[in-house]
């Protein structure tokens, strides 16, 4: 792929190399290449799993657990779900009505949006498969915690009181599927996925591919290097109404992460766009009340700042 | 069969996925000349208490026969023909 990429930069464009436009278009080609095979594989393999695990087995499986493994199955169970902010009320509401106890429902809630597939390949694109699990890892101990901690608070009463008015059974008849339709269905999925991350993907490798060729190294290390105490707070901060572009964020993250951004703070960024989301909690509104989200969101916000400070002490 | 009372359901949370499926219903049962209605449902709670999470929800009789995603108008028919 390195030899494809060198060929189209420097004999097709005709570009000098080792010139500060060679580098850019062959780190951007490059790239692109590498993300796009990555995402259509990536996201085909976890849709096939995800064909098996729909999210109404998985609460079946998790409402006839308790709390400790109840948080850990949840979380690694979100891992292989989809998640959208316009999925989070049936979700919240399928789960509780149905008996998952409230914490174990925030854990699936955390770990859902933060742990996806389309993060991962952009961490392990841009970073390597290290930073990738690391990122995985963490983001499960969040998860399970954050939800541990929100149901020892015992906050029941921080829900709109109609969730518990009504009680849901948990098992439906699913309609079956033949291995045709999943296939089929992991298709669709992949390509409507693309379909609607691709812009920001190629937006966001386009300004990285830039910053790579054009920013001086070490450039961003005198803002936001490890040893600067507010880099963690203010990358959480700035990612909670980033949520919708979580897919051209990640490239542009690789490249300021070369120019000096630490890779805590990075971790740190790149957790809060993906699990706080400022659409979700406006949408959650509906079912719980502003404190519930508070506690949610700080106690989240708390985790993922530890570990970005972590990270930053870990990963030199 | 084919006279028999049907009632057809489109759930869905009002997101543009369950509008597409619910036009690709209200198409395929008018070419299938189907003599029913079929109903777009927005209240959550009727959704959840089909037992299902996912949205877009294709019920026929009450029973879910698309969960969660929209397939092409062929398949819609065929499911269509297949539950009625």
């Amino acid at each position: 792929m390195n030899v494809f990429t060198d060929w189209v930069t420097y004999s097709v464009f005709g570009l000098v190399p080792k010139s500060l436009i060679a580098d850019a278009v062959n780190f951007f080609i490059f790239d692109t290449i590498k993300i796009f095979i990555l995402l259509t594989v990536i996201i085909f393999a976890v849709s096939i799993i995800r064909s098996f695990l729909p999210p109404e087995k998985i609460r079946g499986i998790l409402s006839r657990k308790r709390v400790y493994t109840g948080n850990i199955l949840a979380s690694l169970l979100g891992i292989v779900t989809p998640f959208c902010s316009c999925s989070a009320i049936p979700l919240f509401l399928g789960f509780v009505q149905a008996g998952v106890p409230l914490g174990v429902t925030f854990s699936f809630l955390v770990a859902s949006p933060m742990i996806n597939e389309v993060a991962l390949v952009l961490l392990l694109g841009m970073f390597g498969w290290k930073i990738a699990l690391i990122y995985i890892a963490s983001g499960l101990v969040i998860a399970i915690l954050s939800g541990m901690i929100i149901g020892k608070m015992k906050l029941e009463k921080l829900v709109e009181s109609f969730v518990y008015q009504n009680t849901l059974k948990n098992s439906v008849d699913l309609p079956k599927m033949s291995r045709k339709e999943r296939v089929s269905y992991a298709k669709d999925y992949t390509l409507d996925i693309l379909k609607k991350v691709w812009p920001y993907v190629l937006i966001g490798i386009g300004v990285g591919a830039w910053i790579h060729g054009y920013v001086p190294e070490d450039f961003l290390a005198q803002y936001a290097g490890a040893d600067k105490w507010y880099a963690v707070p203010l990358a959480v901060l700035i990612g909670i109404p980033l949520y919708s572009n979580a897919a051209g964020i990640i490239p542009l993250v690789g490249a300021l992460t070369e120019k000096g951004v630490s890779m805590g703070t990075t971790l740190a960024f790149m957790m809060s766009v993906t699990a706080l989301s400022l659409p979700e909690f406006m949408i959650l509104k509906k079912v719980m009340k502003t404190k519930l989200i508070l506690i949610f969101a700080g106690v989240v916000g708390v985790g993922i700042m530890f570990t970005g400070f972590l990270f930053n002490l870990i990963l030199k | 069969m084919k006279n028999e009372v049907v009632k057809i359901q489109v759930l869905g949370s009002g997101c543009p996925t369950c509008k597409k499926l619910f036009d690709l219903v209200s198409t395929s049962v008018k070419e299938l000349g189907i003599d029913a209605e079929v109903e777009y449902i927005k209240d959550i709670q009727k959704i959840l208490d089909m037992g299902v999470m996912s949205t877009p929800v294709l019920a026929i009789n009450g029973k879910p026969i698309i969960v969660g995603s929209v397939p092409g108008k062929e398949k819609i028919k065929e499911l269509i023909n297949k539950n009625t």
